[in-house]
This record gives C-alpha cells, sequence and structure tokens, in this order.
C-alpha cells in the first residue's frame, strides 16, 4: 500500500507540473488583460502612461515561462506570490478562505454520501416497486437540475418562506465574529444544496451496486442458508454492491468543487469560490496557479483515497495492481 | 485487521481537518449586537483593497479613514482633517492646508502632516499599483511645514484641486512599514475615520465598529455592517427575509418596496450617464449631420421611461440637466422629423433597404456594449432602434473591454460614466483632443478647437463665472457638433428600515462606491428608540 502511495505521489509530480504550466499558457493566451482588471473602474480614466507603469509594475509582459519558472522556483520554497487581484500574499488568500470550503465540501460530501448509501440500498431492495421508482425518478431530476438553482429554491423556501434558516453568510449578517453554532446553522442550507447536488450519483450507484450483487450467487446462495434478510442485504450486498460508488467517491471531486463554486456564490459563503472565479478573469497568474494545483491535488487525492478504500474492501484486488 | 487500523485512521484524519478547518478561522468575541444602535446593508461590490494609497475612497467619504476635505449632502466641499478651506495661491499653483489639531488614528496614534505627505507621495510613487494616480497630475511635489501645515505645489493652475484632497490619509506609522502594494494595511486598515473596521470576510461582508474617540462625535449607530451580495434577485430576497436593513437596488426590484410601509425608497441623483461614443475616425460617425441627426432623433424619454422605469432622465452632455453648471437651452427635444430633413438636407439619401447613402457610404456603423450589462444592452438596441428609423443602420454588438478596446477609433461604444465632484473631471478627459485614445479617455477621439480652449479655460480659472461661461461654450457646441449622443443620467435607487429616519442621498458618480447610498452619512444617523 505504501508502494501505490509513493508511486502515485511521484505521478502526482509530472501531473502538477504539466497542470500549472497549462494555466499559465492558457491565461497568457487568453484575450483578458490583467492591467485592466487590476485597474477596474479606475482603468477606464486611467492615462496610458499610468496604465503602461502598472503593467511595468505586476511584471506581466515578461514570456510565459519565466514567469511560470519564476512562480515555480518560489513556490518550492513556500512563496506563492502575490495575488494582483486581492492586493495580498496568495498564500494569505487562500489560508484565509480555504478551511470554508474544506468545511463545506466535506459536510456535503458526506451527507451525499450517507444519504445516498441509504436511499440507494432502499431502493434496491424492491427493484421496481414504489420506493424504487420514487428514488429513481427523483435522482434523475435532480442529477439535471444546476446547484445555482437549486440554492435559490432553498432560499426562498427555508429562508423565505418559512423563514427557517438564515439566507446566506458564513454568520448572522450583523455579527462580527464566528461561533460555531452560528457557523452550524448557515452551513445547513448551502452544505444541503451542494449535497442534494451531488445525491444522484450515489444514489443510482448503490442501487445499480446492491441491486446487482443481490441476484449474484454468494448472495443467493446466503439467502438460501437462511440468513436474515438485514444481514444478506448489509453484510453481503451493501459490502460487494458498494464497490462502484468507492471509485465514484474520487471521480466525484471535480464535480464537487466546481458545485462548490456555484453554492458558494448564492450563499455569500467565504470560500475560495469568489477568488477562483476573479483570479480566472483577471488573469491573476500566481492566485489562479495554486488554486489550481490545489484543486489537481485534491482530485489526485481523491483518486488515490477511492482506490485505498476499493482495495480495503475487496481483498481481491492488490494495491500494486 | 489492517483494514480497520487504516479505515479508523482515515476517519480521525477528516474529523481532524475538519476541526481545524473550523477553529483555524473562528474569532474568539461576543456574539451579535442591539438591533437599535446597529444596521446592516447590502451592497453588489467588493473593494479589491481598503488601501487608500492603492485608490480606495479616493472619492472622498471612506467610513474609515478622512481626507483633507469631505463632501456636504450638496457636495460642497467643507474641511474634514484641515481646519479650513485651503488657501490657494501664486495664480492657483499653490494650496496651503491648515491642520485640525488633536486628530488621532484609531490605534491611538496622533495624525500629523507628516501622514499627508506620505499618502500623496506614496500614491505618486511609481512603484505604487494606483489606477488612478493620473488624477494627482497636477501635483508637483507636497510638503509639510511643521506638524500642521501642508502645502501642495502644482505643475499648472488647476481650479478643480481641491476636490482632490478628499482622498483618505493613511498613517505612515502603519502603512510605511510594509509593501505598499500587497501589505497587510491594504485589508486591515487604520484610520482617522468615524468607523473601526473589525472584520473584513472576504466575499462575504465588511463589518465595522464606532470609533468612540472620533474627532467629529462618536456616531449613534455602533455597529454598521455591510454585506457583500452580488445577485440583485438575493440581496432582495435576503432584504425581505429580514437580514438586511437597507439595500441597492435595480429599479424592476425596488419598484414593489415604494408601498412598503417598513420601508423607505431613496433614488439618488447622479452623474452616471450612459452614452454612445460617435468617433471621429469612423466615416458615417465622424459626420457632423450624422451625429446631429442622431442626437434629435434619439428619443431619450422612453429610454427613461421604459429602460429605468422613470427612475433617471434625459440627458444631453456629461453634466446633468438638474446641475448649476448645465446650461439652460442645450436640451434636445426630440423630433425625428427634424432629424430626417438635417440628413435630406446634407445628401444622406435612402438606398436600398432604407439605409441611407452618399457619396457610396452607407450610413450604418457597429455599436458595441460590454456584454452581460443588462442596462447598456437595453439602451444600445433603443438607440439602434431609434436611429432605423431615420435610415441609419446601428449594428449592436457585445464583447468584453479586451475585444472593444481596439475597436473604439473607428466603432461606436455604449459606454458610462459620471463623476459629481467637478466639471472638469468628466469633461477634460472625454473631450480633449490631445487625450485622443489615451487609454479609455475621449473615447470618440474628439477634436474640437474651441471646446479645447474652453476645457484649458476652465481648469485654469479660479473664477466661478468664468469656469461657468467655458462650460457654456462648451455644452452649445456639443449642439453644433456632437461627438458622442448622450442618452441618459440613471438614478441610483436603495431601499432602507424606516427606523433610521428621512435619510439623504448624495449626487451619486457612475462608481458604486462602498460609500454611495443612504449610508454616505451613517455616522450622523439618528436611529428611532
Amino acid at each position: 500500500m505504501a508502494r501505490l502511495v509513493a508511486r502515485r505521489a511521484l505521478f502526482a509530480v509530472p501531473v502538477l507540473l504539466l497542470v500549472t504550466f497549462g494555466v499559465f499558457a492558457i491565461a497568457a493566451a487568453s484575450p483578458f488583460d490583467p492591467v485592466k482588471a487590476y485597474a477596474g473602474t479606475a482603468g477606464l480614466t486611467a492615462s496610458q502612461e499610468n496604465l503602461d507603469q502598472l503593467r511595468a509594475n505586476l511584471g506581466v509582459d515578461r514570456p510565459l515561462t519565466a514567469r511560470w519558472w519564476d512562480w515555480l522556483t518560489s513556490a518550492l520554497t513556500g512563496d506563492f506570490g502575490d495575488s494582483s487581484t486581492l492586493r495580498q500574499p496568495v498564500a494569505d488568500a487562500i489560508g484565509e478562505r480555504i478551511g470554508w470550503s474544506v468545511l463545506l465540501a466535506a459536510t456535503a460530501f458526506v451527507v451525499a454520501i450517507l444519504l445516498g448509501t441509504a436511499l440507494g440500498v432502499l431502493a434496491a431492495r424492491r427493484p421496481g416497486g414504489w420506493l424504487d421508482r420514487a428514488v429513481t425518478s427523483l435522482a434523475y431530476t435532480l442529477e439535471a437540475a444546476p446547484p445555482f438553482w437549486l440554492g435559490l429554491l432553498a432560499v426562498w423556501f427555508f429562508a423565505l418562506k418559512l423563514g427557517v434558516l438564515p439566507s446566506g453568510g458564513l454568520t448572522d449578517t450583523a455579527s462580527s465574529t464566528v461561533t460555531a453554532g452560528q457557523v452550524a446553522s448557515h452551513l445547513v442550507l448551502p452544505a444541503g444544496v451542494l449535497a442534494i447536488s451531488q445525491l444522484p450519483w450515489f444514489v443510482l450507484y448503490v442501487r445499480q451496486g446492491v441491486g446487482d450483487a443481490l441476484g449474484d450467487d454468494p448472495v443467493r446462495g446466503a439467502r438460501a442458508r437462511g440468513l436474515a434478510e438485514r444481514t444478506v442485504l448489509l453484510g453481503h450486498a451493501l459490502r460487494s454492491g458498494m464497490l462502484p460508488v468507492l471509485t465514484l467517491i474520487g471521480s466525484r471531486v471535480p464535480e464537487l468543487i466546481t458545485g462548490a463554486l456555484l453554492v458558494e456564490t448564492v450563499f455569500s459563503w467565504p470560500g475560495i469560490a469568489a477568488a477562483t472565479v476573479q483570479a480566472a478573469t483577471s488573469v491573476d497568474f500566481p492566485l489562479l496557479a495554486a488554486l489550481t494545483a490545489l484543486a489537481t491535488v485534491a482530485v489526485l487525492l481523491g483518486n488515490l483515497v477511492a482506490d485505498l478504500l476499493y482495495g480495503l474492501a475487496d481483498p481481491r484486488v492488490g494495491f500494486d495492481g | 485487521m489492517r483494514a480497520r487500523s487504516i479505515r479508523g485512521a482515515g476517519a480521525t484524519a477528516t474529523a481532524a481537518a475538519i476541526a481545524v478547518a473550523a477553529s483555524a478561522c473562528s474569532a474568539p468575541g461576543d456574539g451579535g449586537s442591539d438591533a437599535k444602535d446597529s444596521a446592516v446593508v447590502g451592497i453588489a461590490y467588493e473593494p479589491e483593497t481598503l488601501s487608500p494609497l492603492l485608490g480606495y475612497g479616493k472619492d472622498g467619504n471612506s467610513k474609515i479613514f478622512d481626507g483633507l476635505l469631505t463632501h456636504d449632502a450638496d457636495m460642497k466641499l467643507k474641511p474634514a482633517l484641515a481646519a479650513e478651506l485651503p488657501e490657494v495661491a501664486d495664480d492657483g499653483t499653490t494650496y496651503t492646508y491648515k491642520l485640525r489639531k488633536g486628530v488621532k488614528f484609531s490605534d491611538g496614534k496622533p495624525f500629523s502632516a507628516k501622514d499627508v505627505v506620505f499618502t500623496y507621495e506614496t500614491i505618486l510613487d511609481k512603484k505604487t499599483n494606483n489606477a488612478s494616480k493620473t488624477e494627482l497630475d497636477a501635483v508637483k511635489s507636497v510638503e509639510a511645514k511643521g506638524d500642521d501645515t501642508v502645502v501642495f505645489h502644482l505643475k499648472y493652475p488647476y481650479a478643480p484641486f481641491a476636490e482632490r484632497t478628499v482622498l483618505p490619509i493613511a498613517p505612515e506609522h502603519v502603512a510605511g512599514k510594509q509593501d505598499v502594494n500587497t501589505g497587510t494595511f491594504t485589508t486591515k486598515p487604520v484610520g482617522t475615520g468615524p468607523y473601526k473596521l473589525v472584520k473584513w470576510s472576504k466575499g462575504e461582508k465588511l463589518t465595522f465598529k464606532a470609533n468612540p474617540d472620533y474627532w467629529g462625535g462618536a456616531p449613534k449607530v455602533k455597529n454598521f455592517t455591510m454585506a457583500i451580495i452580488k445577485d440583485d434577485d438575493i440581496r432582495a430576497t435576503r432584504l425581505d427575509a429580514g437580514e438586511l436593513d437597507g439595500a441597492i437596488l435595480p429599479p424592476n426590484l425596488a419598484k414593489k418596496y415604494k408601498k412598503d410601509s417598513g420601508k423607505n425608497t431613496y433614488a439618488a441623483k447622479t452623474f452616471d450617464y450612459r452614452v454612445v461614443t460617435l468617433p471621429t475616425g469612423n466615416k458615417v460617425t465622424g459626420d457632423t449631420d450624422i451625429r446631429r441627426a442622431l442626437d434629435t432623433g434619439v428619443d431619450r424619454k422612453a429610454m427613461v421611461d421604459s429602460i429605468l422605469y422613470g427612475e433617471g432622465k434625459e440627458a444631453y452632455g456629461p453634466v446633468p440637466t438638474d446641475s448649476p453648471w448645465f446650461t439652460k437651452g442645450t436640451e434636445r427635444e426630440f423630433d425625428a422629423a427634424k432629424a430626417k430633413k438635417i440628413l435630406d438636407d446634407a445628401g444622406w439619401k435612402p438606398g436600398k433597404d432604407g439605409i441611407r447613402e452618399k457619396d457610396g457610404v452607407q450610413a450604418k456603423f457597429p455599436l458595441w456594449y460590454l456584454s452581460g450589462d443588462k442596462l447598456r444592452q437595453d439602451h444600445a438596441l433603443a438607440y439602434a432602434s431609434d436611429a432605423k428609423k431615420l435610415g441609419i443602420k446601428v449594428e449592436v454588438q457585445s464583447g468584453t473591454w479586451e475585444v472593444i478596446e481596439p475597436r473604439m477609433p473607428k466603432d461606436a461604444v455604449l459606454a458610462g460614466g459620471g463623476s459629481p465632484a467637478d466639471p472638469d473631471f468628466d469633461q477634460y478627459t472625454l473631450l480633449k483632443s490631445s487625450l485622443a485614445g489615451d487609454g479609455f479617455n475621449n473615447m470618440a477621439h474628439y477634436d474640437n478647437p474651441k471646446v479645447d480652449k474652453a476645457l484649458e479655460d476652465a481648469r485654469k480659472s479660479g473664477d466661478h463665472a468664468k469656469r461657468q461661461a467655458a462650460y457654456d461654450t462648451i455644452q452649445r457646441e456639443l449642439v453644433k457638433n456632437p461627438g458622442y449622443t448622450f442618452l441618459t443620467h440613471i438614478d441610483h435607487l436603495y431601499v432602507v428600515d424606516k427606523k433610521f429616519g428621512d435619510l439623504s442621498t448624495q449626487v451619486e458618480p457612475h462608481d458604486h462606491g462602498l460609500a454611495s447610498g443612504p449610508w454616505w452619512n451613517v455616522e450622523d444617523w439618528q436611529p428611532k428608540k
């Protein structure tokens, strides 16, 4: 297992190099002008001389390979450069926000997995039954619903019609401090929406996996031996039916990240979403590269975790395979 | 066994990560605040920085900082950190400010002339990434005379200079010790203003606490929060949900609060105009007769009524019709028949498809607007539809500034702007021929010697009557030869809870700054008990 982890870590190096270089190349080729983005509305009245000076100060006219190399070498020493759009060091900008994004995404992910598994198992028990049909059609409907729209709907219903949950922010709008209780109540809607948007895949995969497993010989054998339905379902069918879901966990990470971006926007959640969008449209190279590297690491880790779990759940799968 | 221990380790690691994430971001302290002395407002824009050295609050009225001068409700200058209005000498090239005594920054350190010099010199420094430093072009040097006098030496006489000294003063003892472009001062500012920044949770909100030692007296509203909510609908929703006491809203959403007994609606008058540039470099838009025909042949009233729901007014130049600088008699009445006659007389004859032609040139040109800006799109389409009735084909297209900018010398653009402090600020950069194509200045490449001279006269003279005469000349010239078709001035709409009493608004610029809206003077609010 250690060998698998080591091999993946080694593999991550060229991937990260390639991805960050790609970001610099794409950003350099994009039609957006970092100087205009930096200047904002002030740029609309600035003189050409002023804009030229800014261009020189920001160093955005240097060749892309040089900029990438500088970024990379200083990143290796722990200095991720300064974000031009946020006017602060990249490490500070990300440090302030990443925790909230991780909290949001992790909560949503855990809820989606638990709820998805429960609903999937229930649906698989009686294929074609009313519960199965209800769960499946709900899953297909949710699959098509964009998180942004779900978010607006949730705000309208829970915050406006029922008035039971806050509609946005990390804490009460008037409050200047962050308390666990407030964060918890403010987390319900965004995490709920994000979880719901991830739910269909887990439901459908679990339903399919468990359904297939119920028809397999070992399960039929177990049933024939007179084992309790509960044991058969949870002990045998779920265990082998979960295998495809474990792979799914890894592959859902990118979608989770993009989903979180939209959800954070709707709920004014102070995560990295706004910074990411801003970094992209403002061609903020250092911030964009750091965020992309971070997202890449998240995806690679997601895949690694999925593979490790798969190996643990199914002894037939070797870690070196 | 191996499997179980690893699973356990994974769960512990996950739990630890979440706990660390949560605890790393939480701050200790007390909970919410009393509703009577706190106000929460929803705004649409977030500043990139809170450092005045990088341009924050340059038009005055920042809650955290003070400038040497500030504006009252009528946009008249009054002293702030200066004890009185400046003395102007040497033909308008020397401005001397006596400073208010006993003022302290919110960290307790005294404010003095060296902070003023530091602020201006840092902004003017080439290494400082301040995109608005062009506004201080007139400054040759800043000099401190003792602790309480500051003298500005200008390169040329510049009448509106005092308007530029509303920009906030930064403390040298804090900001001078770090990287001006990325230091912590950009997010954790310290100033002399009525409020202190408690926390800036980027993308979410800015929270302020009243500065009890404020030289102008401690504000009654002790806690002030600006929630950053970019989406208009979500802002309205959170206002309905009672999470906000006030918000800026577009006309269609503000409408429904007019009948709400618990809330007041405020329409702030502005200098915020929407205009079509008619570049000289294009054979059609450069033709004076075409320009004049469009100027009389577009229905501005209809635009105000249908696009702005009546919340705005017709515009005939950068100066709004209700400003004292406006030249009466330069209003252009909508008259399609007159516009057609101008074109007929000039030899623009209807050709195929009803588009006019002259000397083999078809009367058509592209009009660009910033993609995603609904208001500009509506204006552009209304303009094109009015022009079509005259026999001029305007091809409306959208793009980002990157796409639009290289085309500006030849293609028309639906632009916006407006700066109420002084007529020089808008008009010089819009109309001066030497600034044609300089960044976004003089986008239409307008070139009129009479206007050029009047612009120079107006900025050099400190005499109000002479300045008025010069701006009258400019506005009359714009009737004879319009380089732009000005369409509307747009009101900014705000909804605020009645518990704060009757509030006022200032005349606002194009920019929706943090300090715009009824909360421009939140430090003076007297909430009902």
